[in-house]
């Protein structure tokens, strides 16, 4: 963990949308190209401000969706009583621009030198910081086994999908699909428990690294079920995304 | 001079008092949960709060911390990640009943609590009428979630100072990082200054 805190002052950088991509029907990954940009751990969040033509501003913090040496993203999903996500999934154009300013937290973070076997469960749009996990182990060639465990509510709401279907090398890709399941679907299709955690999960005896991002009651889950299989509080590394909270 | 964000514009308005709302926060009606890492259950049986590095060393049980004098309090709490929470109502013993506990010269604390989160806060802003250990939330027990059995409140600083399931504090000449702080978040964290992160 050491070197990942933030050095120096945060600055607040000019960010220019360079791409866009819808990844399911309310959720966008946003390309950015922000000269100075000083890189990031796979994990760590930056804040973003808009500014209006009135002058009024809006802060808000979003995981970092782009691996560490990848061009930066974010993938955001859209509340439809918010007032930054709605802009972002639905009127921001390429060229458009924002500021930006981070990297921030280093706890949440996954580096080649931490190990595993990893395990990573996400719910909903939990899943941005975790893909940058497993981006930043490919591209690093590093061969750490890999579990990622997925909470959807269904497969047209499964975001990174074509990526996470393709799959990567030492990596299993578990889905549940809580709300809806395609025809002849065998695999889970309900919330996320104790059962299925300890079919999933590796064996605390594997000294795994647990690291769950998502709702409250998904991550309270999670977690309590992890330390009861044994897992360290320690190696269980959370993360939350409330109704409210950083969307 | 901040680039105009084309198109975008203010969808809400003002639903508060500027001098309620710091910069660069939204209000919420919901009580977001963030924490690093798993909710810990502590029996109450366990439980005690204690105050190392006066003259001696103090510590109350869960029976004596609650039979201390308490108080309830309505405070705007205002959170790092940009939620600000107005009105919100405690029950808790106020910091200045657990200090006058012990003999010391510090200036300086770090709170520290159930699964290892720490935090520092200058001693005078744990005085005076500002900091409690809280352990009631809207009249009920506090949610382990939330903190319970018992959480740091200090209102006028940015929440991660308000340390969930504190068990005591350490009383320092000098201050240093607790948790956050170690991974860039300010010092002392002033939200009406914008104290985020190192350097703000």
């Amino acid at each position: 963990m050491a070197g990942t805190a933030v050095r120096g002052r945060l600055t607040w950088r000019t960010a220019t949308v360079e791409s866009l991509v819808d990844e399911t029907a309310r959720v966008r990954t946003i390309g950015l190209s922000v000269p100075g940009w000083a890189g990031h751990l796979a994990g760590q969040h930056l804040d973003i401000r808009l500014t209006a033509e009135d002058g009024y501003h809006a802060e808000r913090e979003y995981s970092i969706a782009s691996a560490p040496g990848e061009p930066l993203a974010i993938t955001v999903e859209r509340l439809d009583d918010g007032e930054v996500s709605p802009y972002l999934t639905e009127e921001l154009r390429p060229g458009d621009q924002f500021e930006l300013r981070g990297p921030v937290g280093g706890y949440f973070v996954w580096d080649d030198a931490d190990g595993g076997p990893l395990l990573l469960l996400a719910g909903g749009s939990g899943i941005a910081p975790l893909r940058c996990i497993l981006r930043r182990r490919a591209l690093a060639a590093n061969s750490v086994a890999a579990r990622l465990l997925y909470s959807a509510r269904s497969r047209d709401d499964v975001i990174y999908r074509a990526e996470l279907d393709r799959g990567w090398d030492g990596v299993e890709v578990i889905y549940t699909l809580t709300r809806r399941q395609p025809p002849g679907w065998t695999g889970y299709a309900r919330h996320l428990d104790r059962q299925m955690l300890a079919e999933v999960a590796w064996p605390a005896a594997d000294a795994p690294l647990a690291y769950v991002c998502g709702p409250t009651s998904f991550v309270e889950t999670v977690a309590a079920g992890l330390v009861s299989l044994g897992y360290p509080p320690g190696r269980v590394k959370t993360e939350r995304f409330g109704a409210t909270g950083g969307q | 001079m901040s680039p105009i964000s084309r198109g975008f514009h203010r969808r809400h308005e003002a639903q508060q008092p500027p001098d309620r709302v710091p910069p660069g926060q939204y209000v919420t009606t919901d009580f977001p949960v963030l924490s690093a890492g798993p909710t810990p259950h502590t029996p109450l049986t366990e439980w005690t709060f204690s105050i190392a590095g006066g003259r001696e060393p103090k510590l109350w049980t869960w029976e004596q911390f609650r039979s201390l004098p308490s108080e309830t309090v309505t405070v705007d709490i205002h959170c790092v990640t940009r939620w600000s929470k107005l009105d919100t109502t405690w029950e808790g013993v106020s910091l200045d009943v657990l200090l006058a506990a012990v003999e010391h010269d510090a200036r300086y604390v770090l709170a520290f609590s159930d699964g290892g989160y720490t935090t520092n806060l200058p001693l005078a802003d744990l005085t005076g009428g500002r900091a409690w250990v809280a352990f009631s939330y809207r009249g009920g027990a506090l949610p382990s979630e939330h903190g319970g059995p018992a959480r740091l409140l200090v209102p006028h600083l940015y929440f991660w100072k308000s340390a969930k399931w504190v068990r005591g504090l350490r009383l320092r000449d000098g201050d240093e990082p607790g948790f956050w702080e170690t991974y860039g978040y300010h010092m002392y964290g002033d939200p009406w200054r914008e104290q985020r992160y190192a350097g703000d």
